[in-house]
């Protein structure tokens, strides 16, 4: 397991703290940059995997950190547009081409456009009312997603999909797809990052500090908790092509209920607001769930659940981000 | 079409069954219990585990009942600690109990979904109105009717149902005269849970015992408690019922878009009335 470890425990982290200087944090970021881009090199083909699967759902509990952490609207219902991305890239992969950009855009595309299309509604609310919001959506798209069979497979999930190619040549080998995952990965945590530290992502930060006062002060708040929602689910979806990337096959769980609160655990061990602590708690996650799982008799979400009230109890300061860790800024 | 309507029902009153603890715990103290599905679903197994006879069936329901109780005291006890915290970590903490439960339950059961068969002599069908109808949801339909008026009158008439409903409108003002509102909370949770645990076992018989179930049931429940208002029992029979008759009927109208049907209801309670049909001013839906 060391060798899965070692790289997962500096949880691909491309920025970090910006407090103690942005010179350090960059250095940081670089290394752990090198460490993961070589991983496939050292490693052998499980961990590889098991690495690049931490690197998919890091990037999708970093979109979901972008919505919990920065702009304190806690979803339980996430996945559906990881999900919806997923399918789309999946489709779009079997049906049209599987060339490089098409199906990570096609993802992006169909998560952003499912979270407008349900994002209205949910941004009228906060608080233990968004959960539920966003849960019952989230278990609404996945039965449509279970009715709509010809285009879904239904419940036997979306088989068959094959190899994304790049220029031509199919990413065959996990080392390569490593890469693939990586450099989107990057781009995905990035464009959060970016997000989270402009005037824009300040903004969100006042909202979910004091929406009131951020009304007062003309903001439109519902405008931009329905933007931040949107890319969200946009990012969300990207990470859903690289899923179906990566397993080449989609199901119902990828949208549903369990995937979507294993993301919030992700982002609620890593602390909410650390962009970097989601990545960890997604390497925690997807450790705990697929490479320990089936060796605890496929009960790793027992060990997972354990894990969230442990977590409840003795992290309130991951655990409480929304509330305790105002004066941090999101890195 | 009579069908349908009576299935409506039967589910509606159901979903109040279950949907009146977690209103009402939310609504008194913020605390949203995410555990409740799964404790459906422990009343669906232990309905599943027993059935066949009458003794089994009561027994099951005196169990279901007395672990209830258990479950909502030690949900309470555990949700203490954090009630200096904010309401999500609550909330998680019952997520987490949930996937627990669940997974103990699929280690004890399996995870093959189980089909729970009625009690003899309410196994058979009868004719109403023209149309056959399984005897046991109209059975159930008349329990839960009776179990809906029991609870509105326990909260609506007796000296505990006004303490419970002062609790939920002010709760530092009932501390100031002297209640333990830890104790009123525990009291709340146990009888809550206790129901959401007998509803599984009067469900078991329609929707059976199988993993997932709880995930179902609960958002049933979340959607019933949002429609309906929070902390409001009359809102849950009502989004309850409104409900079944929206989840049944959607399914036979527009069996392609049924869930569609239920999330569109929401919407359109959201939208015109975003503090529920009930729901009072201290927990309106935008905070």
């Amino acid at each position: 397991m060391t060798a899965v470890d070692a790289p997962a425990v500096p949880g691909g982290a491309p920025a970090t703290t910006p407090e103690p200087g942005r010179g350090r944090g960059g250095l940081v970021a670089a290394a752990v940059l090198v460490v993961l881009a070589a991983a496939p090199l050292f490693l052998a083909p499980f961990a590889t995997t098991t690495l690049t699967r931490v690197l998919v759902f890091a990037l999708f509990a970093v979109s979901l950190d972008l919505l919990v952490g920065v702009t304190g609207l806690p979803s339980l219902g996430h996945a559906a547009y990881f999900g919806s991305g997923a399918y789309a890239a999946g489709w779009v992969s079997i049906n049209v081409t599987a060339e490089a950009p098409v199906p990570m855009l096609v993802g992006a595309a169909v998560g952003a456009v499912a979270a407008a299309l349900t994002g209205w509604i949910t941004v009228r609310t906060g608080g233990v009312f968004f959960l539920m919001l966003t849960l019952a959506i989230g278990e609404t798209v996945q039965q449509l997603a279970n009715t709509w069979d010809e285009v879904t497979g239904g419940a036997n999930g979306l088989t068959g999909i094959p190899a994304v190619r790049l220029a031509g040549a199919p990413l065959a080998n996990a080392g390569f797809l490593h890469w693939y995952v990586l450099a989107v990965f990057v781009l995905g945590f990035v464009l959060v990052w970016v997000v989270a530290r402009s005037p824009f992502g300040a903004a969100l930060r006042g909202i979910r500090d004091n929406e009131p006062r951020m009304r007062a002060l003309g903001y439109p708040t519902a405008l931009y908790k329905y933007g931040v929602f949107v890319l969200a689910g946009g990012v969300a979806g990207l990470a859903g092509s690289l899923l179906a990337a990566q397993a080449r096959f989609v199901a119902l769980p990828d949208l549903g209920f369990v995937t979507a609160s294993f993301a919030l655990l992700a982002v609620v061990i890593g602390g909410a607001g650390s962009l970097w602590g989601a990545c960890l708690g997604a390497a925690l996650v997807i450790v705990i769930r697929d490479a320990l799982g089936p060796g605890l008799g496929g009960h790793g979400t027992l060990v997972l659940g354990i894990v969230f009230v442990l977590v409840v109890y003795l992290l309130p300061r991951g655990a409480a981000g929304l509330r305790l860790r105002r004066r941090e800024t999101p890195s | 079409m009579l069908v349908s309507v009576l299935n409506g029902f039967a589910i509606g009153f159901l979903l109040f069954i279950v949907a009146v603890g977690l209103s009402i715990v939310f609504g008194m103290m913020d605390v949203l219990n995410l555990a409740h599905g799964a404790l459906f679903l422990g009343g669906a197994y232990l309905g599943a585990a027993f059935a066949g006879s009458w003794g089994g069936f009561l027994a099951a329901l005196g169990i279901a009942a007395v672990l209830g109780l258990v479950a909502g005291g030690l949900l309470s006890l555990m949700t203490e600690p954090l009630s200096r915290r904010s309401h999500l970590d609550q909330a998680l903490l019952t997520l987490g109990v949930a996937f627990v439960a669940s997974e103990l339950l699929i280690i004890a059961f399996g995870d093959d979904p189980l089909s729970v068969a009625a009690p003899p002599a309410l196994d058979g069908s009868v004719t109403v109105f023209g149309a056959v109808y399984p005897t046991y949801r109209l059975v159930l339909i008349g329990v839960g009717a009776v179990l809906a008026l029991a609870v509105h009158l326990v909260v609506d008439r007796t000296r505990v149902g006004a303490l419970v409903r002062a609790t939920v409108a002010d709760r530092e003002m009932v501390a100031t005269i002297g209640v333990d509102n830890r104790l009123v909370k525990a009291a709340v949770f146990a009888v809550g849970s206790l129901l959401a645990t007998t509803a599984g076992v009067l469900g078991g018989p329609v929707y059976g015992a199988r993993p997932g179930l709880d995930a179902t049931v609960l958002i049933l429940a979340l959607v019933v408690v949002v429609i309906g208002g929070l902390g409001s029992v009359r809102g849950a029979l009502v989004g309850a019922l409104i409900i079944g008759q929206v989840d049944t009927l959607g399914r036979v109208l527009l069996p392609e878009l049924a869930s569609f049907v239920l999330f569109a209801a929401l919407a359109l309670v959201l939208v015109l009335r975003p503090q529920g049909l009930f729901g009072g001013l201290t927990t309106a839906g935008t905070r």
